[in-house]
């Protein structure tokens, strides 16, 4: 007992800020361990190397080129698979049957993972920026379309007879009491959906893109140049967690009456 | 002199009219019959309380007079017209506060008056006034998890009031609050009973609050959940703490408790 309480007065003692700090020195130190083991030094340039090829990729007309490719994919699959899973959780949540045709599907194609039904996207909506967004769309969907669909059935009975009891109509409890007391999971399925948005880039840029950061890292994997790879790759590590922390921002701006937060 | 009382009693408007209600759900254990022929007058400004073991069909009888479950069998009148649903005359205060966890104290209060047309300045006022009621004005832009479960619930009933029911259906309210916050919220919602006379239909498993608070307690039967008895109280009011030690209390208590407990004998069988 007392061990763990001055295990926590050292680590409450010393300010988030620093403990990211001592978090981002204690990476870069593996970092460039990895760089110097002969086994890992191939696979794992020195950050030098890595910001240098920023410079490179810059020249040779790329960088932007890629990051504002790959950003237009996700944030087009990602609008699209949003406005199509929310009525369909809706429809899922209120009408019995919508829910036991469409569900096991949802489950089914869930645990796929998207590079395994990449090739038939191809052969059915060919190359170029329709099949990235297709299977980025198809993603996002059905993360968000299960958050969304457990957030509405779980709305607190009691609200709903409460608010009908005061003379609320079927309008009103949708707008007042179904839409507040699910904005929480909605917005839990936009931060999911982003997420997953990314992470299936790498998939969706596998069907014969142009530009993109997923197709050029295995472009550049092709070509063995693990520097701007490694820089790639961190590219879309930083996307990701900028895009994770402004969601969480508004998610708790707009949800901080609730008792418990963060799922 | 009870005779007298009765007689007088019955000169009053009935407010809701309960007429051979009987409920059957269809659970995975077969049919249960929750409620069998349950009769009962309630009239205009009554305070009655419904005491019985748990399972006994209370919930279920406040929830069919609130217009929230459809009886079976039987109907239920308000003011001589067949309740169908729910409506805003027959107000429903919940044991889990069911206050809107979005909503800040005021606007909780205020749904209740939008609902009813009241709208913009006006609908805050009034809140204040409501809120004032229950002591809370200070409480106003809190949201409900920043609150104790007793205040919770003192926003309920305000919110409650502020439709202006005729009749007040309250399902175990002071269930979940410990001894102290129960006692003066009974001693609250007595004050707030006499100030602004309202029919009150309470549900308890408390025999002492029961006691404390009704006009009329009504004793239920295991289930299948019948009306076993009713018993008149007599003390005048104001009541307070005190009361609970006077000799009347104390008979009307053992003769209660008595009448109960055999029913829990009958559940545990």
């Amino acid at each position: 007992m007392d061990k763990r309480n001055s295990k926590s007065g050292l680590a409450d003692r010393i300010p988030g800020k620093v403990w990211l700090l001592l978090s981002f020195l204690a990476a870069m130190l593996l970092w460039w361990v990895l760089s110097i083991i002969p086994a890992t030094s191939r696979a794992f340039p020195n950050m030098f190397k890595v910001l240098g090829s920023i410079s490179t990729m810059i020249t040779r007309g790329v960088l932007w080129k890629d990051i504002s490719s790959s950003l237009i994919s996700v944030f087009s699959g990602y609008v699209l698979g949003f406005v199509i899973a929310l009525p369909v959780a809706i429809l899922m949540a209120w009408y019995k049957p919508v829910r036991f045709i469409i569900e096991p599907w949802i489950q089914f194609i869930r645990n796929i993972p998207p590079l395994a039904y990449v090739p038939l996207i191809v052969i059915a909506a060919g190359v170029g920026r329709k099949p990235q967004i297709i299977v980025i769309t198809i993603a996002c969907f059905l993360t968000m379309c299960v958050t969304i669909y457990q957030g509405v059935i779980n709305v607190d009975e009691t609200l709903i007879k409460a608010a009908r009891v005061l003379g609320a109509t079927d309008k009103d409890i949708f707008i007042r009491v179904i839409a507040p007391a699910t904005l929480p999971f909605i917005l839990t399925a936009i931060r999911l959906g982003a997420s997953v948005a990314l992470t299936t880039l790498i998939a969706a840029e596998s069907t014969g893109a142009t530009a993109g950061l997923g197709m050029r890292i295995r472009s550049l994997n092709n070509s063995f140049e693990p520097a701007p790879m490694l820089l790639y790759i961190i590219i879309i590590g930083i996307l990701g967690i900028t895009i994770e922390k402004l969601i969480k921002t508004a998610e708790r701006r707009l949800t901080s009456w609730q008792e418990k937060r963060e799922i | 002199m009870a005779g007298e009382a009765r007689d007088l009693m019955n000169k009053e408007n009935v407010c809701i009219r309960i007429d051979g209600v009987r409920k059957v759900f269809n659970g995975r254990n077969g049919e249960m019959v929750a409620l069998n022929g349950v009769d009962l007058d309630i009239h205009d400004n009554e305070f009655i309380c419904v005491v019985g073991p748990s399972g006994c069909g209370k919930s279920t009888l406040l929830n069919i007079i609130a217009g929230l479950l459809e009886p079976t069998e039987g109907k239920v009148y308000c003011n001589g017209k067949e309740v169908t649903g729910t409506g805003t005359e027959r107000g429903v205060v919940f044991q889990q506060y069911a206050l809107f966890p979005w909503l800040t104290v005021k606007k909780n209060v205020m749904f209740a008056l939008e609902m009813r047309g009241v709208k913009g300045k006006e609908a805050e006022t009034e809140a204040m006034k409501y809120l004032e009621m229950v002591d809370l004005a200070k409480f106003a832009d809190h949201y409900p998890k920043e609150l104790s479960g007793g205040m919770k619930q003192r926003v309920a009933i305000a919110r409650a009031y502020a439709a202006e029911p005729q009749v007040l259906l309250m399902d175990e309210p002071f269930g979940a609050l410990d001894a102290q916050t129960r006692t003066q919220l009974q001693t609250e919602l007595l004050e707030t009973w006499q100030k602004k006379k309202k029919t009150c239909f309470f549900i308890t498993h408390d025999v002492d609050e029961a006691i404390i608070l009704a006009q009329k307690v009504i004793i239920m039967s295991a289930r299948p959940g019948r009306i076993k008895r009713i018993v008149d109280i007599n003390i005048p009011y104001p009541r307070t703490q005190e009361t609970k030690m006077t000799p009347e209390f104390i008979e009307l208590k053992n003769e209660i408790w008595g009448q109960v407990y055999q029913e829990y004998l009958e559940v545990r069988k």
